[in-house]
């Protein structure tokens, strides 16, 4: 069974947003949006946005580390927030993975979000059902774009190609390899929800230097000592 | 709900895809844009666009939102008749009208007094036009951000290597194999950085960053080296001292490359103390850096010339020549000032631990020599060598603003040139690479006036508004050495300020000092807002009349054009408002004149077509210009006999020429008559066409053996020069001690003959031209109480905001609503407030109230905001409550665009005394616990209103489908 | 968790409606024991029964409120093999309709017995009417309760005590209610009602004062660390990724001062528990008709502060992704 998910990988994301308002544009014209604004220019703007990039600090001054952390939809393989669902809204697609959101089913009882212990799921304040992460199934499943470009809006946009997409049931996809190498995890483990999408955490590159390394046996100021002269006295002058 | 599955979204509506530039910051990556039924749908990167490859960043993708703001202006607007200047008491008018305005008060000062129009622009990267319109209207005062922003970056590695950062060049992240990124944010060359860092990182190579916060980029970097702002120059010396000493440099690059081995005289007593020694030979005529010098042979033990075939020269010592002149290598003096920069010194500054800064030039040089890389690219030097491959030492680097905003900046600056030099990185593998049209001479051919007399009625201005003094005698002064620029730009002052002063403007025709100006035209530049220092009072300037007894009552700046798209703060004190395109609506040009988007491997430029119609009746700016341009008659743009010569800004860049038949043109690709040419050729009438239909971009790939060493690469120097992208032909040797320095150093101890600064600017100027760099702490700290203010402020561009120019943005703001001011959670403890309190945070200059949030990935020494995000109550589109002005605060607030009354002067500008640059990260602070119940930032402004030809107000809904939104 | 008050709204009044019935379902049964003297049809069990319907409609509007799309409530009823939720939206109508006929039943007096049962018991479409609703109502306490109790990392919530604390409180509210009913209408079950009103009471508040012991001690298992999978000690949010709100911060966080928080906590069991049961008591001493009325009136007031801290209490793991806004 084929489960598409996405890999973040921390190691190099820099937390510009451009996975969050690419997943705007694309789904507010599209198969799940719109995607509403309230307030859009007065106070306390808000807006369903079905990605956010969140930012943690870890450990204190001056070993802190900056952890810009994207979070969206997990895809869950065990989604607690489908079986909660009483009008059927909330699936889990069983060719793909993707679990998703029937608008015109949706009574907007926000159940769903209740039993999702991310927060991935919210509802439209003004069209009033619940929306979320659609793994941007009417791209990847859009066989008029050409095969480079059937992935998420933010997968393509992300400038530091922080987000990966593919089967994570597929051993050797790029996603799962990606997972296998580089120990990525998943969120909140303790809830046995078996998020589809995996993390990949940061990895430090770092150099020693070996005393020799120093010293050198090209050390260019051994070109920058006059070439010895004569000075004083030799045993040439003094003995036989 | 309909399958997701069963029909494509292209099948929705009218479906037209249009590949342009986007233009939400300076990047100007390729977008591919999408419209359904004439709205734009999608934005994103174009995957055939060498800059950007396909991706796109939160702005580029959040383009709808700006170009269906709220805040967009469209119509041309004069203030009411009896109305006060900054309370957008606006009537419409119509294009015609307001060129007529224009064209006739324009006309008036050019042929009175040209220098009485002042065009100051911001953000925008058109400089060849606007930079042109000036100079054919004959006015000097002229300048883009760049002072304001970050000149030293650009002057300060352009006068030791030939090239800089961003645009001009960067890192070679392919193949470095350690980076260390210093002072650096989001810039804006962001989005192929980001891909460069990205496949760095995965490639297993090791990134250091070195900034007083860690944030964006800093975030993955593999170690955080905090440091206090200000003091990289501390620990930059302190690295060269480490390399030098350990003898981690390479020399050979060194000697053959810069002028590390060439002799300087070295005797105080003589007139020439500090100068190369130059000897009799032959020099080529036109020749700018001519190589008449002379290096210490280590063999035969003489003096040699340069580049001697077969000759080894001493990099350190100390000799004397034939005629007794004592001489020492330039790399001899470099040493000898290092010494006391020692790494316990620098940690003292710096607050780096002496052994950090030890490690970090341990592994920068070790890399350096032990890991060098090997191209097989044959390449033949400027001396005739034959060179079987191209070597390249893997330590890179990036720099911006973090160095450059402090005004010990430009000597910073110098120090990581040499340091880039010190490792043999420039231009070289793994290294530094430079993009075309750099690297160019040191300095760069364009000069600025001479003086008063190449400013004349009705006349082309003589030299160009903005250039690159190599001498004394280069400065634009009068006869008493005092400044023409009304920014006192390329005066004795700021002699270098090679990209004018922007920030000192408002003040400087306020005050009628040097002399009072006519009309200021402002291009996308929030000079009454965040793109000025000492924000209220260049506000209450802007409105100030003259009210003394010989005065008229009108204001001290009597005409003020604001030409932008949007509803900025400064359009509320617009005399005249002309309604910019977004850059969906326009023609652009990012051209090889001005700043292109250049590769490390050939020269780019690229363009930007319309996608949509403009709306309302917003007409591009350099429509405007144009059009001025030929009812002002100006030589470029009409014909012999007065008659326009061009239909329109398209038309204008095919056919214009840089002189008739030169054959080289605003844009690089597809010239000729059939675009068969590049670079040089006739002009083709089909050449935005073929742009078109090439992703917008044209992309000319050098030959490989072309591509690196190419400030002494001669194929490559003699290509671009029969190309007309450079004048010489010549090497371009580095600059490691800079003469250039030394020259105005000279002049001003009296020693030189020529232009001389004025009494009071003597000892300034010979303390800071110095031809090595030296550490000095920031010029306000020594003027200010630092108990008093014990902290640094400093401010940064987040990555989902391109300066003031995102609130009106419904989406990107809902990232940045709002500012906190970070600090170390230390700093609350011993102020007595807690994470989110509302505290005042205050320089000698004022003071600000705002929120705090705590942060570890600061140096306890050091507060910072993210730059622009609070705006004045009622701009940009918004609410009057607004969250960006309700809570959101400026910093600018803070900081004086002028240094304290000091020996210098009464007015000295708060800015690098070597180049001008303003001294934005020098202000010192405190910050206390405020009063909670207050609730709001202050200082707070009168609510701006919205203005005839904005749309009215958006509701309290927003839903954004492209084809049908604010249709019914 | 924000506590709606619709929904605050919907579980007590239905809690109470689904507690009258079954203290009047009691009283049937424990008269045809002859424990108790039977009562009139209209006038005790229709009538009670349509006081039990009134505050179950009333519930059911109230729950509308919660909704984005009440007009296609009827598709809840869909999902009930695997969502609590859509149990209850078959089992509460369902309820409320055993209770009309119930009520229907008495009032029509068709009360003929079917049969027999050793010759003592007769068995007739009221008293089988009111044992299917009798189970319905127990079963309706039971499942709506578990649309809380089942979310597995609210862990607040995910305890039998949850369904202990519904069933009881539920039950107390009705046989309250059942007392107040009968003083009303006259009718000489007050103290037997009482009685049963009062043990309810003490029994629920011994179930309620456990789980709020239990939630002041839990020690959550999903941590910051937990949250984005970096082991470290000291992982701290300070960006949530916007600024003006969303729907995660409105829906899932109370947005009172702590100091609020504990006022609750300290009042409602009075109300609900401690004032309930010695009003009850001395309408039992002072035979008042009117103070088991106020007893209720008391009770469900703090019913409702009970039920606004059962949210209020409620820590979703959710909220860890949400602390801090830059």
């Amino acid at each position: 069974m084929t489960q598409l998910a996405l890999v973040i990988d921390l190691n190099v994301c820099v937390g510009c947003h451009a996975c969050v308002t690419s997943c705007k544009e694309w789904n507010t014209s599209g198969w799940a949006g719109p995607m509403t604004d309230q307030r859009p220019y007065g106070r306390d703007p808000s807006g369903t946005f079905f990605n956010r990039v969140q930012m943690f600090e870890v450990g204190t001054f001056p070993f802190t580390e900056t952890v810009h952390f994207p979070k969206s939809c997990l895809h869950c393989e065990d989604p607690p927030c489908v079986p909660v669902c009483p009008t059927g809204a909330s699936y889990k697609r069983p060719d793909n993975g993707v679990v998703l959101v029937d608008y015109d089913k949706c009574i907007g009882c926000k159940y769903c979000s209740w039993a999702c212990p991310y927060g991935a799921r919210e509802i439209d304040e003004k069209l009033r059902v619940m929306k979320k992460c659609t793994l941007c199934i009417d791209r990847i499943t859009d066989t008029s774009l050409p095969p480079a470009e059937r992935k998420p809006a933010c997968v393509l946009a992300c400038p530091t190609s922080a987000r990966l997409f593919g089967d994570v049931h597929d051993p050797y996809s790029e996603v799962s390899i990606a997972i296998r190498e580089n120990g990525g995890y998943q969120l909140m483990p303790e809830w046995g929800t078996n998020p589809a999408n995996h993390y990949l955490p940061r990895r430090k590159t770092r150099m020693q230097i070996h005393e020799d390394e120093l010293v050198r046996a090209d050390n260019p100021l051994k070109k920058e000592a006059p070439l010895p002269a004569a000075q004083g006295e030799t045993l040439d002058d003094v003995a036989w | 709900m309909l399958d997701p599955t069963a029909q494509s979204d292209r099948a929705i509506g009218r479906v037209e895809v249009k590949n342009t530039t986007c233009y939400m910051c300076a990047c100007r990556c390729g977008i591919r844009v999408t419209l359904r039924d004439g709205q734009v749908r999608h934005i994103e990167g174009n995957p055939e666009h060498p800059l950007n490859k396909g991706v796109i960043c939160a702005k580029g993708a959040s383009g709808i939102m700006k170009q269906y703001s709220p805040a967009r202006l469209t119509k041309p607007l004069l203030r009411r008749a009896g109305a006060e200047r900054g309370e957008s008491q606006f009537e419409e008018i119509s294009w015609e009208k307001a060129f007529d305005l224009l064209a006739e008060r324009l006309g008036r000062i050019r042929a009175e007094d040209p220098k009485r129009f002042a065009l100051f622009t911001g953000r925008d990267q058109m400089q060849a036009l606007t930079g042109l319109f000036a100079k054919q209207f004959g006015t000097p005062n002229y300048a883009a951000h760049g002072g304001f922003c970050s000149v030293n970056m650009a002057a300060g590695l352009i006068y030791t290597i030939g090239g800089s950062f961003w645009e001009f060049g960067g890192p070679d992240l392919d193949r470095a194999k350690l980076f260390v990124m210093i002072g650096t944010a989001e810039d804006h060359h962001s989005n192929p950085l980001k891909i460069a860092i990205s496949n760095f990182k995965r490639r297993g190579g090791r990134f250091i960053s070195i900034n007083p916060v860690r944030t964006g980029y800093s975030a993955i970097a593999d170690e955080w080296v905090p440091i206090k702002p200000g003091t990289d120059g501390a620990l930059l010396l302190a690295v060269i001292r480490e390399i030098v000493n350990q003898g981690l440099y390479d020399r050979d690059y060194l000697v053959q490359y810069s002028n590390a081995a060439e002799l300087v005289i070295d005797d105080p007593a003589r007139a020439d103390h500090g100068l190369f020694k130059r000897v009799e030979m032959h020099i080529e005529p036109g020749c700018f850096d001519p190589e008449n010098k002379l290096w210490w042979d280590r063999e035969l033990n003489v003096a040699i010339g340069t580049h001697t075939p077969g000759a080894d020269p001493y990099l350190l010592g100390s000799f004397t020549l034939d005629d007794g002149t004592p001489v020492k290598p330039a790399f001899q003096l470099l040493r000898d000032r290092v010494q006391e920069y020692t790494p316990e010194w620098a940690e003292d500054i710096t607050g780096i631990p002496a052994a950090t800064i030890r490690r970090l030039a341990h592994e920068m040089g070790v890399t350096a020599r032990d890991q060098t890389i090997e191209l097989p690219i044959p390449w033949t030097d400027c001396w005739d060598n034959d060179h079987d491959s191209v070597v390249g030492n893997p330590v890179a680097f990036h720099a911006m603003r973090g160095m450059a905003a402090h005004s010990n900046g430009f000597h910073t600056i110098r120090a990581l040139g040499i340091l880039m030099t010190l490792l043999g990185t420039v231009d070289r593998p793994g290294g530094f690479r430079h993009k075309a049209p750099f690297p160019r001479p040191i300095p760069p051919c364009p000069k600025p006036p001479k003086g008063p007399e190449d400013v004349r009625p009705n006349s082309v201005l003589e030299g160009l508004p903005l250039g690159w003094p190599a001498d004394p005698n280069d400065l634009f002064v009068d006869a008493d050495g005092e400044p023409v620029r009304i920014d006192k730009a390329f005066s004795w002052e700021y002699p270098l300020s090679v990209h004018g002063l922007m920030h000192n403007v408002i003040t400087n025709a306020w005050r009628g000092d040097p002399y009072r100006i006519d009309t200021l035209l402002l291009f996308m530049a929030n000079m009454a807002w965040n793109s000025s220092m000492n924000t209220v009072k260049v506000r209450e300037m802007l409105t100030d009349r003259d009210r003394d007894r010989d005065g008229d009552g009108e204001y001290k700046i009597p005409f003020l054009v604001v030409c932008d798209a949007f509803q900025s703060e400064t359009v509320a004190f617009a005399d005249l408002v002309l309604p910019d395109t977004t850059y969906l609506e326009r023609h652009d040009a990012l051209s090889m004149l001005d700043r292109p988007i250049s590769e490390f491997d050939g020269p780019v430029d690229s363009v930007r077509i319309p996608v949509v119609p403009p709306t309302g009746e917003c007409k591009p700016f350099q429509e405007v210009l144009i059009e001025l341009g030929t009812r002002l008659g100006l030589p470029a743009f009409v014909t012999a006999d007065g008659a326009r010569k061009f239909r329109d800004y398209p038309d204008f860049i095919v056919n214009y020429e840089t002189s008739p038949g030169s054959g080289i043109g605003f844009l690089a690709g597809w010239r000729g008559k059939g675009g068969e040419k590049f670079l040089k050729g006739e002009p083709n009438p089909r050449q935005w066409e073929m742009y078109a239909k090439n992703n917008c971009v044209f992309h000319y790939e050098l030959p490989k053996s072309y591509q690196y060493m190419r400030n002494w690469n001669k194929g490559y120097l003699q290509w671009a020069r029969a190309q007309g992208m450079t004048r010489y032909a010549e090497p371009i040797t580095i600059h490691l001690y800079s003469e250039v320095l030394q020259k105005f150093r000279l002049a001003a101890q009296g020693r030189r003959p020529g232009k001389q600064p004025p009494q009071r600017l003597r000892k300034r100027v010979e303390t800071f031209f110095d031809p090595l760099p030296f550490y000095h702490e920031p010029l306000e700290t020594r003027l200010v109480d630092s108990q008093r203010y014990p902290l640094n402020a400093i401010t940064q561009r987040p990555m989902a905001m391109y300066h003031s120019w995102d609130s009106q943005n419904a989406w990107l703001r809902q990232i940045h609503t709002h500012n906190y001011l970070f600090m170390s959670p230390r700093v609350g403890a011993a102020n007595g407030f807690d994470d989110g309190d509302w505290v005042w945070v205050e320089s000698p200059h004022g003071r600000v109230r705002c929120m705090c949030r705590f942060s570890e990935a600061v140096e306890p020494g050091t507060v910072w905001t993210w730059n622009a995000i609070g705006k004045a109550a009622g701009a940009w589109g918004l609410a009057p409550d607004a969250n960006e002005s309700r809570l959101g605060f400026l910093l600018n607030h803070l900081i004086a665009e002028e240094l304290p009354p000091c020996e210098s002067g009464e007015h000295v500008s708060n800015s690098d005394p070597v180049t001008g640059q303003a001294a934005w990260f020098d202000v010192r602070v405190r910050v206390s616990r405020a009063e909670p119940a207050a609730a709001a930032s202050a200082p707070q402004f009168p609510t701006q209103r919205r203005v005839p030809g904005q749309v009215e107000r958006r509701g309290r809904w927003q839903a954004y489908v492209a084809g049908i939104f604010g249709k019914r | 968790m924000h506590p709606a008050f619709s929904v605050i709204f919907l579980t007590t009044l239905i809690g109470a409606g689904q507690g009258l019935f079954l203290a009047l379902y009691t009283g049937q049964v424990y008269s045809l024991a002859n424990l108790l003297p039977p009562q009139d049809g209209t006038a005790f069990y229709a009538a009670g029964s349509l006081v039990a319907v009134l505050l179950l409609a009333l519930g059911l509007v109230a729950s509308f409120f919660h909704l984005g799309h009440p007009e296609r409530g009827w598709r809840a009823a869909s999902q009930w093999r695997t969502s609590w939720l859509s149990r209850e939206v078959i089992l509460l109508p369902a309820f409320m309709g055993l209770v009309l006929l119930y009520a229907a039943v008495h009032h029509l007096g068709l009360t003929t017995p079917w049969l027999v049962i050793k010759d003592r018991i007769p068995v007739d479409a009221s008293l089988v009417l009111g044992l299917l609703g009798a189970i319905a109502s127990f079963l309706l306490y039971f499942v709506t309760a578990m649309i809380y109790a089942s979310l597995r990392f609210l862990e607040e919530w995910h305890h039998w005590l949850t369904v202990a604390n519904y069933t009881l409180l539920g039950l107390a509210s009705g046989f309250t209610l059942a007392a107040a009913f009968s003083a009303w209408q006259g009718i000489d079950l007050v103290a037997f009602y009482g009685t049963w009103g009062v043990v309810f009471t003490l029994a629920a508040a011994a179930t309620r004062l456990g789980s709020l012991y239990r939630n002041a001690r839990i020690v959550h298992k999903s941590t910051p660390r937990t949250a984005i999978g970096i082991r470290h000690t000291e992982v701290r949010q300070r960006a949530q990724g916007f600024m003006g709100g969303s729907f995660n911060t409105r829906e899932f966080f109370h947005g009172r001062r702590p100091a609020t928080l504990r006022t609750v906590r300290l009042v409602f069991p009075f109300l609900t528990f401690v004032f309930p049961v010695l009003l009850l008591g001395a309408a039992y001493l002072l035979a008042s008709p009117y103070l088991p009325l106020a007893a209720f009136a008391v009770q469900y007031a703090g019913l409702l502060g009970e039920r606004w801290y059962f949210f209020a209490e409620a820590r979703h793991p959710q909220n860890l992704y949400y602390q801090s806004v830059a």
